[in-house]
């Protein structure tokens, strides 16, 4: 399957049933995959006349309860910004997938991850976060995408996949998996107050008390995703000198250069973050003790390497690869760790 | 002792926060009364604009979402998609709709979505202090168009039941106003059958409710009234401007 059809076809498996998107590539098939599949399932597909419009039909739709989704890249996801803040502080879960291209501007539709500061710092107006989970290839789009919707709903939050346009178009095998099924508590949507008193969905606080008790309540939220949440991946960093750090596709790129490193003698390691906020520090922290030197490779023109910094505090030197418009290849990884070994002298 | 006119059903018990004279007061009445009458409180779904009557969810007595400037008929569509038996409604005012939210109120009127808005236009931002609106007059001075506005400068008012008319998917549109008795039996009618063409499913539906603001056009609400009626009503006429009776 293409990773966007693995990740429109693990929503359906989860149980989404409400799309609203307006297209651009590269997420464009999520969308046509979502018209053709959900009218037979009895779920809604709405084209939406714009990126606005679209997050907003996701702040309605997940105000009902229902698993809704909207998928979309860099620019749209910009203008989605101001309705992702109004479902964070609402506290509504659902989906948004960046498929993402190079910006900024209209940018380019090469893939890049040069999203990374706007998805992991929130990125609309006001103190929120979003969960945000990076798959590194077709399989991981879906079950990402499974995950996400119970990651949302045991929140309440919106969550964020973060996949470079080459995720969204690789053709790879899959497995399918039933999730099993969980239940939860929605008695907070509004559906018609039937039998009880009217629910009210919200985002303005006049009162200064509330409205400080409203961002504590968020942040105290966030803090427990921290504790509960922060993701990782290693490979090889035991006895590591060097450590590479990318996320998404670029990982598994970057892995390969691990392995031809290590056949020249050079003890290199990887570290992939799988949640890109919460961001996992304490896999850092834990490397600074041994690790001689950390090198992010993004492609962007160094994003994710502040967060690095952040984690070693100090402790060991973070460098930065990144390429925009181009994907880096293995080869050019590789020759990067023998280069930086040689300055070394590891 | 005979009950001959009580608080409807549909409205809550809180007090109302507007200025003195304003006309939203009269319009959230007439709302509520028409829920009652149709029995569809406990099936309808309300979503709140930014401005003046951003806190009318803690007005109406059904249940009520709060939307970001402009876009509540984007939000109240999706809704009425995943759940096509609820009645759902937009309240917003001038610079909500006919500004910010033009893109999505035309929109859902293009494609004919099964919900119903009631529109106030006052010809100013009322809540942010009497700013020049898409619906403010020539020649009407606010606080940035502190000359009066022109057609050279700000260019004209924008005629939103007119608009939304002309397209396929509108089919109950109609413009009233709340400065006389006579005219509040007549919003309330039309209020109604907005809403009732949204039950049969024949498609979008809007009334345009001329109202004052006699805080931001600096006049007493009796005054307001009579301003409305010599200057807005010649510009926006009243009557029923669309009627589609089938689906």
């Amino acid at each position: 399957m293409k990773g966007n059809e693995a990740l429109a076809e693990g929503a359906i498996i989860a149980g989404c049933r409400g799309f609203f998107g307006y297209p651009i590539t590269p997420s464009s098939e999520i969308a046509e995959y979502m018209a053709r599949k959900l009218p037979g399932l009895g779920g809604v597909f709405f084209q939406a006349e714009s990126e606005l419009a679209a997050i907003n039909m996701v702040y309605g739709g997940s105000s009902t309860g229902k698993r809704v989704m909207t998928a979309s890249s860099g620019p749209g996801i910009s203008l989605k910004q101001e309705g992702i803040s109004f479902i964070a502080e609402a506290e509504l879960p659902c989906l948004i997938v960046n498929v993402s291209r190079g910006g900024p501007g209209l940018g380019g539709i090469q893939p890049s991850q040069a999203d990374y500061f706007q998805a992991t710092r929130g990125g609309g107006h006001g103190d929120y976060r979003l969960i945000v989970l990076a798959p590194s290839g077709a399989q991981e789009m879906m079950d990402y995408t499974i995950e996400a919707f119970d990651l949302a709903d045991r929140y309440r939050t919106p969550v964020m996949i973060m996949a470079e346009g080459t995720l969204g178009n690789i053709m790879e095998p899959i497995i399918v998996r039933k999730p099993e099924e969980k239940s939860y508590d929605k008695s907070w949507a509004i559906t018609g107050c039937k039998g009880r008193k009217p629910n009210i969905i919200n985002t303005l606080h006049l009162s200064s008390e509330v409205l400080e008790e409203r961002n504590r309540h968020l942040a105290a939220k966030y803090k427990l995703i921290e504790q509960n949440e922060k993701r990782a991946e290693t490979f090889l960093t035991e006895d590591a000198d060097i450590i590479v750090v990318a996320f998404g596709l670029m990982a598994r790129i970057v892995k390969k250069s691990v392995m031809e490193a290590r056949k020249k003698g050079i003890k290199a390691g990887l570290i992939r973050p799988i949640t890109l906020w919460p961001f996992p520090d304490e896999h850092f922290k834990k490397a600074a003790e041994t690790v001689r030197l950390i090198l992010s490779v993004e492609i962007n023109m160094g994003q994710m390497i502040e967060d690095i910094r952040l984690s070693v505090n100090g402790k060991v030197p973070v460098e930065f690869y990144g390429r925009i418009g181009f994907t880096p290849n293995p080869e050019e990884i590789t020759k990067q760790l023998l280069l930086l070994a040689e300055r070394e002298g590891f | 002792m005979k009950t001959v006119f009580k608080k409807p059903e549909s409205l809550t018990d809180a007090k109302f926060h507007y200025c003195p004279g304003c006309t939203h007061g009269i319009v959230h009445r007439l709302m509520a009364e028409c829920m009652d009458e149709l029995n569809i409180r406990e099936s309808t779904i309300g979503i709140c604009p930014v401005g003046c009557s951003v806190l009318a969810y803690d007005y109406f007595n059904c249940d009520m979402l709060e939307a970001a400037h402009g876009r509540a008929p984007a939000i109240a569509a999706a809704i009425k998609r995943l759940m096509p038996d609820r009645t759902l409604f937009t309240y917003q005012g001038d610079g909500d709709l006919a500004s910010i939210g033009m893109g999505e109120i035309v929109h859902a009127s293009v494609r004919g979505e099964k919900i119903t808005v009631i529109f106030i236009n006052n010809t100013v931002y009322g809540m942010t202090g009497g700013q020049m609106a898409p619906t403010t007059l020539l020649g009407q001075v606010t606080t940035t168009s502190p000359y009066g506005r022109s057609k050279d400068n700000e260019g004209y008012p924008a005629k939103m039941a007119e608009l939304l008319a002309q397209n396929e998917g509108s089919a109950y549109i109609c413009r009233t106003a709340v400065n006389n008795p006579s005219n509040v039996i007549k919003t309330k009618k039309a209020i109604k059958k907005a809403l009732q063409t949204q039950i049969k499913g024949v498609g979008f539906s809007m009334v345009e409710v001329l109202s004052t603001c006699p805080t931001n056009w600096g006049l007493s609400p009796l005054d307001s009234m009579k301003w409305l009626e010599d200057n807005m009503i010649p510009y926006y006429p009243l009557g029923e401007l669309k009627v589609k009776e089938d689906k």
